[in-house]
C-alpha cells in the first residue's frame, strides 16, 4: 500500500485542485492541449470524481499547429468540456505576428490574450499546468500565486506559503494563479501518462525522425531528432537526454531573461 | 539500487557563508545539470563581466545575479545511486527569512552551511533556531570554506564546539558535521585529500544515509475535511489524510463535535483506483452511514484516537508579518482545513533567536522574533500536540491577506467559557437575550433541550422578530431582564427603551422575564414587588429561587415546548454542550 513517486505527486495535485475549488470564487484552467495541461485534465477528473466543476480556457494564438486545434475540438466535445476558446482579435487585426519580434508576438497574443480572458470573465482564480522544471522563472512561483489587476507578478515580495496553507485571501479584481503540477518533472509527466493510459496528441511521437518535445506555437517551436514513437521509447529517450525541454522554444533565447520579463508581466 | 522514496533537503546558512556554491557543485557533481545551463550561465557571465561561480546556477533571477543575493527559494532536483532529492536553496540574508521558512517547511532534512573562517554568526543561529521550530530533526552542519583556513582541523574543531553548543540549547542534535570546501569541490562528493583527519562521510554519502521518512500510516487516523461533494447522488466527503489509515466499514468520529458515522466507501473515477482502504499522503473521498452536516474543518478520526479539543493552545511560532503581533488583535489561524479568528492572549516570551535572550515582558512580536505564546481562538478546534502529529499541530496565522506568521502547538490549554453576547444595547447598558432560545422536547432521548439561537444585536428603533418555533410574544410588550438589571420596551415589535431596570414603569403592557416567561404582574405596585423579592434572594438558595419563580412567572404564557428529532444541525450552532452529551446516537434524517 505504500505510495510511490507518481502517487504522491497525484495526491498532492488533487489536494492543490480541491483547495482552488473550495476557497477560490470564479475558476478557470487554462488547457492548452499540450501534455502537461492534459495532465492537469485528468487529474481534475479524480479531484472532483468525474466532474469538472469549472470551464477550461484556450488562448488560441492562431498560429497553433492545425492539428492541436482539430484535437483540441474533438476532445472538448468527447468529454463534453465547458470550453472558452479566446483571441486577442485586435491585435491580430493590427497584424501582430512572430516578424514583429518573438517577445511582442508573445506578449500580446499570449499575455494580452490571456489578460484579456481573466478580466472578460472576471476569474478568481486561474489554474495553470507550469512546471519548476520547464525553466528558470517558473521555479520561483508558489503553488497558489497573486496577481494584481494588470496581471503584474511581484516576485520580490511574495508571501511565505508553508504547510500546504495557500493564499486564498486577496483583494476583489486581483487573482490567484494556482499550479498544481509544479513539483513535476517532465519524466514525471510521461510516466504518469503511460501509468493511467491518458490519451495523448500524438504530435509527441515520432513520425519520419522528428518529434515535437515541447508544444507551442508552430513559427516558434522546433522539432527534436528522434525515433521515439511510443511512450516507452519517450520515456527511455528523456531519461538519457541532456537537452533541456525548451531548447526548441526559440523565444526562451531570444533574450537571456526573456521568460522571466514575460512572467512579470503576466504570462502563464 | 534505487529506493522509491525521495528526500527533501533545505539548505540554510548565513549570507555569502558559501550555500549556492555548494550546491552548484553538488549539482555539477552528480551530473545534475541540463545540457544548456552550464553553457547559459557562463553566457550571463561574460555579458555581465562578472567571474564564473556555480551559485550562479540557482540564480535564475535577473535582480539576483546583479546583486548577488537569493531572493526567493528554488527547488532542483539531483539522483545519487540511492535515491532521488529535490535540494531546497533558502535565502540567507535576514530580510528574506520568510522566503527560507516557506524552502524549509516542507523539507526532511538540512544542510547549515557556516564559513569556517567567519564563524557562526546571527543567520546561522537563527536558521537553527528556526530548524528546530519546523521540526527538522535531521540537521548537518557543512563547515564551509575550508580552503580559506589552510583545511585546518582545530578551527574545524572550534565551528564544531559553537555551533554544537548553540544547537545543544535549542533540543538540536545535527547527525553530523562535514568539513568541506564548496569552491574547489572537497568532501563534497569524494572524499578529500587535503582534510585526511576527517574521517567522517562527503555530503553525497551522509545524505544518502539518511533513513526514508517514519511510519506514519501507522498514527492515529487524522483525515481533515477538504470539502463536500454533491456532484451527483453521492455525498462524498474529500480530504487528504494526514496520518493513519482508514477502510470501508470503520466506526469514525468527527471532531470537534464528536459525532460518530461509518465509512460506507471510498470513492474513485478511474477503476484502477478502486479500493477498501487508503492511507497517510492520500487525497480521497469517502461516503459515511449517517448523513448529517459535515462541513470543511473537521477533522476524522477513529473512536478512541481523540484529537485535543479547545479555544486555547500553548505555541511556539515565528513572525514574519511587516506589522508586529500585538495582544489582543483579531488575527486568522489555519490549523489543517480549519480556519478560525484568533487573538493572542499573552506573550509568555519573546526569544531573540541570536542570543537566545528572552524577554518576559512584551506585549509585541516584532519581524523574525520567536515567542512562546497562548492563543485564544473564537471557536474550539480540533488539533494535537506538534511532536504526536506534525500536520494536525502546526497552524498558520494570517494577518489581513497573507500568512503572517507560523508556529507548531506545544500544549493543549483548557477552553475559556465563551464570552456572553448582549442582544439589546444602548449606550453602556448591555442585556442578553435569553428570550429567543428554543425550547425543544427530543423525541429519541425524551428530553427537554434548550437551544440559544441569537447572534444578532439590538438597538432602539431595530424590529426584532416576537415568533420563534417554540414561543410567540405580543407585538407590544415590556421585557424585565433582572440577571442584567435592564428593561427593554417592544412597540409593534419595534425596540423603544433599553434602560436601567431602576428606571423601569410599569406601561399597562405584557410583562416577560428574561427567559421569555410571563411574569404575573398588574400593576406597578406588583413590578416594585417583584424586584424587591428578588434582591431579597441569596445566591445560592436555590430552593428560594424555585419558589420565587413559580410565584412571578408562567413558563408557558408565550412559549410552548416544540417535539423535535432533528437536533444534530441545530447542536452544530450553539454552545450548550449538555445537549449534545444527552444524545446517546445520531438521530437525524
Amino acid at each position: 500500500m505504500a505510495m510511490d513517486h507518481l502517487d504522491k505527486l497525484e495526491a498532492e495535485s488533487i489536494f492543490i485542485l480541491r483547495e482552488a475549488y473550495k476557497k477560490l470564487g470564479k475558476l478557470g484552467m487554462l488547457w492548452s492541449i499540450g501534455k502537461d495541461s492534459t495532465v492537469l485534465l485528468w487529474l481534475a477528473k479524480k479531484a472532483f470524481y468525474g466532474h469538472c466543476p469549472f470551464p477550461f480556457i484556450h488562448v488560441d494564438t492562431k498560429h497553433k499547429i492545425p492539428a492541436m486545434i482539430e484535437y483540441r475540438d474533438r476532445v472538448a466535445k468527447e468529454l463534453d468540456l465547458d470550453l472558452i476558446v479566446h483571441t486577442n482579435e485586435a491585435a491580430i487585426a493590427a497584424g501582430m505576428g512572430p516578424d514583429k519580434g518573438r517577445l511582442a508576438c508573445c506578449k500580446a497574443l499570449k499575455t494580452e490574450g490571456l489578460q484579456q480572458v481573466v478580466h472578460k470573465y472576471a476569474f478568481d482564480g486561474l489554474i495553470v499546468g507550469v512546471r519548476r522544471d520547464e525553466e528558470g522563472s517558473r521555479s520561483k512561483e508558489r503553488v497558489f500565486s497573486e496577481r494584481t489587476k494588470d496581471d503584474a507578478w511581484d516576485y520580490v515580495n511574495q508571501p511565505p506559503e508553508l504547510w500546504n496553507q495557500f493564499k486564498t485571501d486577496f483583494p476583489k479584481g486581483n487573482h490567484i494563479r494556482v499550479h498544481p503540477l509544479l513539483a513535476w518533472n517532465e519524466i514525471d509527466i510521461w510516466q504518469y501518462i503511460r501509468r493511467e493510459e491518458i490519451p495523448i496528441i500524438d504530435l509527441y511521437f515520432a513520425k519520419n525522425g522528428k518529434r515535437y518535445r515541447s508544444l507551442g506555437c508552430a513559427p516558434c517551436t522546433g522539432q527534436i531528432d528522434s525515433q521515439a514513437d511510443t511512450l516507452d521509447k519517450i520515456i527511455e529517450e528523456l531519461k538519457h537526454t541532456k537537452t533541456g525541454e525548451r531548447a526548441g522554444r526559440k523565444q526562451d533565447q531570444e533574450d537571456s531573461y526573456a521568460m522571466q520579463k514575460l512572467r512579470k508581466e503576466g504570462y502563464m | 539500487m534505487q529506493e522509491k522514496d525521495g528526500l527533501k533537503i533545505v539548505i540554510v546558512g548565513h549570507v555569502d557563508h558559501g550555500k549556492s556554491t555548494v550546491i552548484g557543485r553538488l549539482l555539477y557533481d552528480t551530473e545534475s545539470l541540463p545540457e544548456g545551463a552550464v553553457e547559459k550561465v557562463k553566457r550571463i557571465a561574460k555579458e555581465t563581466g562578472k567571474p564564473f561561480e556555480y551559485a550562479y546556477l540557482l540564480d535564475a533571477f535577473e535582480e539576483e545575479q546583479k546583486q548577488g543575493i537569493t531572493i526567493d527559494t528554488t527547488q532542483i532536483q539531483f539522483f545519487t545511486k540511492k535515491r532521488e532529492y529535490v535540494l531546497i536553496d533558502a535565502p540567507g540574508h535576514k530580510e528574506f527569512l520568510k522566503n527560507m521558512i516557506s524552502g524549509a517547511a516542507n523539507a526532511n532534512a538540512a544542510l547549515l552551511v557556516i564559513d569556517a573562517q567567519q564563524g557562526v554568526q546571527e543567520q546561522s543561529k537563527r536558521h537553527g533556531y528556526m530548524l528546530s521550530l519546523l521540526g527538522i530533526k535531521k540537521v548537518y552542519v557543512i563547515v564551509n570554506k575550508m580552503d580559506l583556513v589552510d583545511y585546518s582541523e582545530t578551527v574545524f574543531e572550534n565551528v564544531v564546539k559553537e555551533m554544537g553548543d548553540f544547537l545543544a540549547g535549542l533540543g538540536v542534535h545535527p547527525q553530523a558535521y562535514i568539513p568541506v570546501s564548496g569552491f574547489y569541490g572537497e568532501n563534497i562528493s569524494k572524499h578529500s585529500d587535503s582534510m585526511p583527519w576527517y574521517k567522517g562521510e562527503p555530503i553525497l554519502d551522509a545524505i544518502d544515509l539518511i533513513p526514508g521518512e517514519d511510519n506514519i500510516d501507522r498514527k492515529p487516523l487524522r483525515l481533515p475535511i477538504q470539502d463536500v461533494y454533491k456532484f451527483d447522488d453521492r455525498r462524498i466527503i474529500a480530504g487528504r489524510i494526514e496520518a493513519g489509515t482508514l477502510a470501508v466499514g470503520d466506526e469514525i468520529a468527527i471532531y470537534p463535535g464528536g459525532r460518530r458515522t461509518r465509512i460506507e466507501s471510498i470513492e474513485h473515477w478511474s477503476e484502477r483506483d478502486a479500493k477498501t482502504s487508503a492511507s497517510a499522503g492520500e487525497s480521497t473521498g469517502i461516503t459515511v452511514r449517517d448523513e448529517f452536516f459535515n462541513q470543511r474543518g473537521e477533522i476524522i478520526t477513529h473512536i478512541g484516537d481523540t484529537p485535543s479539543i479547545s479555544n486555547r493552545l500553548r505555541a511556539s511560532l515565528f513572525w514574519l508579518g511587516k506589522n508586529p503581533l500585538v495582544l489582543h488583535k483579531k488575527y486568522r489561524l489555519k490549523l489543517a482545513t480549519q480556519e478560525v479568528e484568533c487573538e493572542v492572549e499573552t506573550i509568555l516570551r519573546v526569544i531573540d533567536a541570536a542570543s537566545l535572550d528572552s524577554s518576559e515582558q512584551a506585549a509585541k512580536i516584532a519581524l523574525n522574533d520567536v515567542a512562546e505564546v497562548i492563543l485564544r481562538c473564537k471557536d474550539e478546534i480540533a488539533f494535537d500536540l506538534f511532536d504526536q502529529n506534525q500536520a494536525t499541530g502546526r497552524f498558520v496565522i494570517v494577518d489581513g491577506y497573507d500568512v503572517a506568521g507560523g508556529g507548531i502547538v506545544v500544549a493543549a490549554e483548557a477552553a475559556a467559557a465563551q464570552a456572553v453576547q448582549p442582544t439589546f444595547v444602548e449606550g453602556t447598558i448591555e442585556a442578553r437575550g435569553d428570550i429567543f432560545d428554543e425550547f425543544y422536547y427530543d423525541v429519541e432521548s425524551y428530553e427537554v433541550t434548550k437551544v440559544a439561537q441569537h447572534k444578532d444585536v439590538y438597538k432602539l428603533g431595530d424590529t426584532i422578530p416576537t415568533e420563534g418555533e417554540s414561543f410567540a410574544y405580543p407585538d407590544d410588550f415590556d421585557i424585565i431582564i433582572l440577571r442584567d438589571q435592564a428593561a427593554v420596551s417592544v412597540r409593534d415589535r419595534k425596540v423603544t427603551a433599553i434602560k436601567p431596570l431602576a428606571d423601569y414603569h410599569y406601561a399597562d403592557k405584557p410583562l416577560i422575564n428574561g427567559r421569555g416567561f410571563g411574569i404575573k404582574a398588574q400593576s406597578e405596585a406588583d413590578v416594585k414587588a417583584l424586584l424587591a423579592e428578588n434582591a431579597a434572594l441569596a445566591a445560592d438558595d436555590i430552593a428560594g429561587k424555585a419558589k420565587f419563580s413559580n410565584k412571578w412567572f408562567f413558563f408557558n404564557q408565550y412559549r410552548r415546548l416544540t417535539f423535535y428529532f432533528v437536533l444534530c444541525d441545530l447542536i452544530k450552532t450553539n454552545k450548550h454542550k449538555t445537549a449534545a452529551e444527552s444524545i446517546p446516537r445520531q438521530f437525524c434524517v
